[in-house]
């Protein structure tokens, strides 16, 4: 009999070989994040505090792509890809479908759209099942991207815009585009009473279905249009074809203008370490609850915002995360 | 009373679908078979024919000659009808994204022997819409697709005028699960479509698109519920009257005919007592002959040993004498129609024209036959019908002799034989192949070929009739992979939806489902995360159904499944195994290229450093190969026999379970 941690990888080596850009360690990597063992999580936080150790030279631009079921997410990013690869970029892709309510199982489908990376050794696909997480990004979805991070000059996370993912998925991306087709009605109402967070980029695909794209174009146009203050970025609504390639270029420059806005305001660690923050304690409140939050508060002697800080600015927020995550275990166990 | 017609009716074409290893081979073959009675040809075409790759081609390894006959350029199709005198001959060519390219070297071959081209009869099958559906030997996306289908038709109404240039296909729908419901509705949906592109091409006027309506033709399917599949050919001719008629203005009754070839349905044909195949194949004979107003044309038959690998002669032999019978020695064609009249025949054919007439509108809502294959939606009513009718075998609801049912038998002499009563291609036949085209290349002036390749390329880009610089490239000695390499720049390539994302399957479904799902859940945790397999279809192989189902089974017993669809390479499948960590590799190969597939897959796996992950393989494996798999470390092997599928699920897990060091469940479901 084999146990587990023979099976489990050394942190350090993974750390390093992930940095330095390898696919069969990433692979590794991203099925360490996926293991729910105690053994595993350590070793896997370990890993996270080394990787986070390593600073990379990448362009490292975190895409989130979201929308409805069939809108073209998937024909979207495959269009994206041969723009980046021509400039050289490695692309990571994170997919995530949802999973069958019933039977726990999912069928991870949106490789299929993206052949394009069929023989590229410079973009690597990874689905991942929604898990039941009412309508929310998984656990493993963060910790995820930073390996991808790590490795590739641009990483994509596509979901299905439906429930809390689309929060979710604002509150890790540096960038969010927001992917509607012709006749979709709900996502503008969604817009329209603010139920929708706002995306840095809206893209209306499919313009080569003619007069009921420009509609819908016009439409969220005309839902999020306003006058921004130069302070402010500005959101593009723009038309595109996946299935054609019209438009894609310009997509394309948009995500890099996004991200240069970003970057001169110095806005993408701090908003990754905000991000980081939110989703460890969001993490703990689906585990313990907000009275579990409440008795760490108590514990730590710390608000709310303390503990965002603890966990945002120390160097391994996993790490942290993981003790914090025993002290209530072995309070609770205690009582 | 139905009097007696004063003559008979004709006996229909009596073919038999075949060709494999080399043109010279299968000439023989048919002229064996020609020898034996049989009235017209049906070629076979292997699947880098099929989906144009010359024999060399990397993709092409292991398949040459394979399922059917190589042709790459003019002397192969020379060959392959040397001593066959085309203007006497029939010949149906089951040809499709390569059809134009195909019906061209034929063409050549006819002026070659000194047969006037305007003289010729046959077929080609030339329907790419099923092709993405079920068969899988597209290549290029359905727009252009269509425009070539249209190419062939508008060239050989002007060109060829006896030529059948488009059957339109519901054989293969009924193949992938379809009810005859479906196979009305998507079969008469594409009809339309494509007679609609003609209309709209503006290469012709009025009269000739009305001689373009009276050669559509249809290949169609018929199934063991012999009854309703009568009813079904006979709200086939109903339907076709009346779009013909109403939808094309054409009156003429002899253009409104619904003429149709047939192929008797193959899926329900079993590995576990195969010698129960010929009864079953009888009778599905009788649904398309019993009732003259809806009679087939022409009729091909599987042979008994249909689920086992590819038949001999003396199989195919067999299966002609069945049709020989039928005709010859019953009273059959001495009546007129016997269910005329007939209430209870009436009555079901409404009911299935009905059903058939509200599936059409709702495809024609979502915009036609095209759009709705591109958005998956066909696909997946498709893979829906196939999931319900193997839950129906599981239940034992649908009753297969010798599968679910009267399982015992005595051991069958008929495969006992030293070839275990199947046919083998010879190993050799693909380098001897590959020799010959080696040789003809060095053979042809090269500025020729050059000169035929840059018309054909301007054509591709102009909208100008593909045909007549395709003949200028059969004439030229282009081949098959020239030609179809020079369309695949300007058209692109495609890949179908798979259609497995369908509904859970799962509900209220058996407790034996239920057992597993906690087995791979449980497991999934032992393991630290969720079960994931990975469905991989390698080579050019297009056979779906089995991979499908399993990958709907999977998700539905609460794997996380990864499939791609067909048509993968061996690192293809290698890599996407590790980027998305299964836990298991299931291949599903159907076509007979096993073998050197599964050890180039091996060689990939040891590369990315997974030699340890476990490889399964499900199709047509014969028993031979199955041992020798087995010594390269392949854990499981399922062929069709194997036809419980949570048996196949709790297996799964199992040797997942072994493969990482825990104790296996072990016990059955
Ligand atoms: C249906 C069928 C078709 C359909 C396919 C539709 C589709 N989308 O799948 C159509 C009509 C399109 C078709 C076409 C052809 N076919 Co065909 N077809 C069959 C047929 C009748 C049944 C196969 C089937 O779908 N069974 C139902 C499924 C559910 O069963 P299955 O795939 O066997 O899977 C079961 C097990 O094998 C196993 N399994 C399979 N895969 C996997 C994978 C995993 C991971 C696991 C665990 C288990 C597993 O589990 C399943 C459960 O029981 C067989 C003969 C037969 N009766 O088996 C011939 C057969 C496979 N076809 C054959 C041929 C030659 C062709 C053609 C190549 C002919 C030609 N020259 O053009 C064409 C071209 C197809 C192509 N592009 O490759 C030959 C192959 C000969 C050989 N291997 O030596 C066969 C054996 C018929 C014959 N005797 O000649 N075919
Ligand atoms: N006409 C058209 N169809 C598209 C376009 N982009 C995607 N599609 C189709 O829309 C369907 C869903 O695409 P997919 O990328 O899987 O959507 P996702 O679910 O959002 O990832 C597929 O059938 C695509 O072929 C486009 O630009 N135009
Ligand atoms: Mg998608």
């Amino acid at each position: 009999m084999t146990t587990v941690s023979d099976t489990l990888p050394d942190p350090a080596e993974l750390a390093s070989s992930v940095a330095e850009g390898k696919r069969p360690a990433l692979a590794t990597a991203l099925n360490l994040l996926d293991d729910r063992r105690p053994e595993a999580r350590k070793i896997a936080a370990r890993y996270l505090a080394l990787l986070a150790g390593k600073r990379q030279a990448t362009r490292s631009h975190l895409i989130g792509i979201t929308g409805p079921p069939g809108a073209g997410k998937s024909s979207l990013t495959s269009a994206l890809i041969p723009i980046w690869r021509n400039r050289g970029l490695r692309v990571g892709i994170l997919a995530v479908d949802p999973s069958s309510p019933i039977s726990g199982g999912a069928l991870l489908g949106d490789r299929l759209r993206m052949k394009t990376s069929f023989d590229d050794e410079g973009v690597f696909i990874r689905s991942l099942a929604g898990r039941g997480e009412q309508g929310g990004l998984s656990a493993e979805v963060w910790p995820m991207c930073l390996s991808m991070l790590a490795t590739f000059d641009i990483t994509v996370i596509e979901t299905v815009g439906v429930g809390q993912s689309e929060i979710d998925i604002a509150k890790m991306s540096d960038t969010t585009c927001f992917v509607a087709q012709p006749g979709s009605g709900d996502s503008i109402q969604f817009l329209k009473a603010g139920i929708m967070e706002i995306p840095h980029i809206l893209v209306v695909n499919k313009e080569d279905m003619g007069a009921a794209a420009r509609k819908t174009l016009m439409d969220i146009r005309a839902a999020t249009g306003r006058e921004y203050s130069g302070e402010e970025w500005s959101v593009p609504v723009l038309s595109v074809s996946s299935t054609q390639g019209s438009g894609i270029e310009e997509l394309a420059a948009q995500l890099d203008l996004h991200h240069d806005w970003l970057a001169t305001r110095n806005l993408i660690e701090p908003r990754r370490r905000q991000f980081q923050a939110e989703w460890i304690l969001k993490r703990l409140r689906q585990e313990f609850g907000s009275f579990g939050v409440a008795q760490l508060q108590t514990q730590l002697q710390t608000a709310h915002s303390g503990l965002d800080r603890l966990i945002g600015e120390g160097d391994s927020p996993f790490e942290q995360y993981e003790s914090l995550r025993a002290r209530l275990l072995t309070a609770w166990n205690r009582d | 009373m139905a009097p007696k017609p004063t003559t008979n009716d004709r006996p229909w074409l009596m073919r038999t679908y075949s060709g494999h290893t080399s043109a010279s081979a299968s000439n023989e073959l048919y002229r064996m078979n020609l020898g034996k009675g049989q009235t017209g040809l049906s070629v076979a075409f292997d699947l880098p024919t099929q989906t144009g790759y010359d024999s060399d081609h990397p993709l092409a390894r292991g398949e040459v000659g394979k399922v059917g006959v190589p042709i790459n350029h003019l002397g192969d199709m020379e060959a392959l009808f040397h001593e066959i005198p085309l203007e006497r001959m029939n010949t149906s060519m089951t040809i499709n994204a390569t059809a134009p390219w195909l019906l061209a070297l034929y063409v050549t071959t006819a002026e070659r022997q000194g047969v006037n081209p305007a003289q010729l009869q046959g077929t080609t099958q030339n329907d790419i819409l099923k092709e993405y559906l079920s068969r899988g030997t597209y290549i290029f996306p359905p727009e252009p697709s269509v425009r070539l289908v249209t190419d062939v038709i508008t060239y050989t109404v002007e060109h060829i005028p006896k030529w059948n240039p488009t059957n339109v296909c519901s054989y293969h729908l009924q193949e992938a699960g379809a009810t005859p419901v479906q196979e009305l509705a998507y079969a008469l949906s594409t009809a339309t479509t494509i007679l609609d592109a003609v209309r709209d091409s503006g290469q012709m006027d009025a009269d000739s698109f009305t001689a373009v309506v009276g050669r559509i033709s249809f290949f169609v399917n018929a199934g063991i519920r012999f009854i309703e599949e009568t009813c079904k050919m006979r709200a086939f001719s109903a339907m076709w009257e009346q779009i013909v008629s109403q939808r094309y203005g054409v009156d003429d009754p002899k253009l409104q005919r619904f003429r149709y070839g047939v192929q008797v349905n193959s899926l329900g044909l079993t590995e576990s007592q195969p010698e129960n195949n010929v009864q079953r194949i009888v009778l599905e004979m009788l649904a398309v002959t019993l009732s003259k107003r809806a009679r087939a044309r022409a009729i091909q038959l599987p042979a008994w040993n249909e689920a086992l690998g590819l038949p001999r002669p003396w199989d195919q032999q067999w299966a002609l004498r069945m049709q020989q019978v039928l005709a010859f020695e019953t009273d059959l064609l001495e009546y007129d129609d016997i269910f005329d009249g007939s209430p209870v025949i009436e009555a079901h054919v409404t009911e299935l024209i009905e059903g058939a007439q509200t599936e059409m509108e709702r495809v024609a809502t979502q915009g036609g036959m095209v759009q709705a294959i591109e958005s998956g939606y066909v696909k997946r009513e498709l893979v829906t019908s196939h999931t319900e009718r193997l839950r129906a075998i599981e239940r034992g609801d649908l009753k297969i002799i010798g599968v679910n049912c009267f399982q015992e038998t005595t051991e069958s002499p008929l495969t006992s034989g030293s070839d275990s009563g199947i046919m083998k291609v010879d190993a050799k036949a693909e380098q001897e192949q590959i020799q010959s085209l080696q040789a003809f290349r060095a053979s042809r002036s090269q500025a020729e070929v050059d000169t035929a390749l840059s018309a054909l390329r301007d054509a591709a880009n102009n909208g100008d009739n593909i045909m007549h610089s395709s003949i200028q490239c059969a004439r030229a000695g282009v081949t098959t992979g020239e030609w179809s390499e020079v369309l695949r720049k300007v058209f692109g390539e495609y890949r179908a939806p798979t259609g497995i994302d369908i509904s859970a399957h799962d509900k209220g479904q058996s407790t034996a489902a239920e057992k597993i799902r906690d087995r791979v859940q449980k497991t999934g945790e032992e393991l630290g995360r969720p079960l994931r397999l990975l469905i991989g279809k390698p080579g050019l192989d297009g056979h779906s159904n089995g991979a499908e189902q399993i990958a709907v089974k999977g998700r539905d017993v609460g794997f996380e499944i990864v499939y791609e669809g067909i048509r993968l390479t061996p690192k293809q499948i290698v890599r996407a195994a590790q980027e998305e960590g299964v836990h298991l590799i299931g291949l599903s190969i159907l076509s007979g290229s096993h073998t050197g597939l599964v050890t180039e897959i091996a060689l990939e796996l040891k590369q990315a450093g997974l030699a340890r992950l476990p490889l399964i393989i499900g199709g047509i494996i014969p028993e031979d190969d199955a041992e020798q798999l087995q010594a390269q470390g392949i854990s499981a092997i399922y062929t069709p026999k194997n036809v419980d599928l949570n048996a196949i699920m709790a297996d799964i897990v199992d040797i997942i379970r072994r493969h990482n060091g825990l104790e296996p469940f072990d016990q059955a479901i």
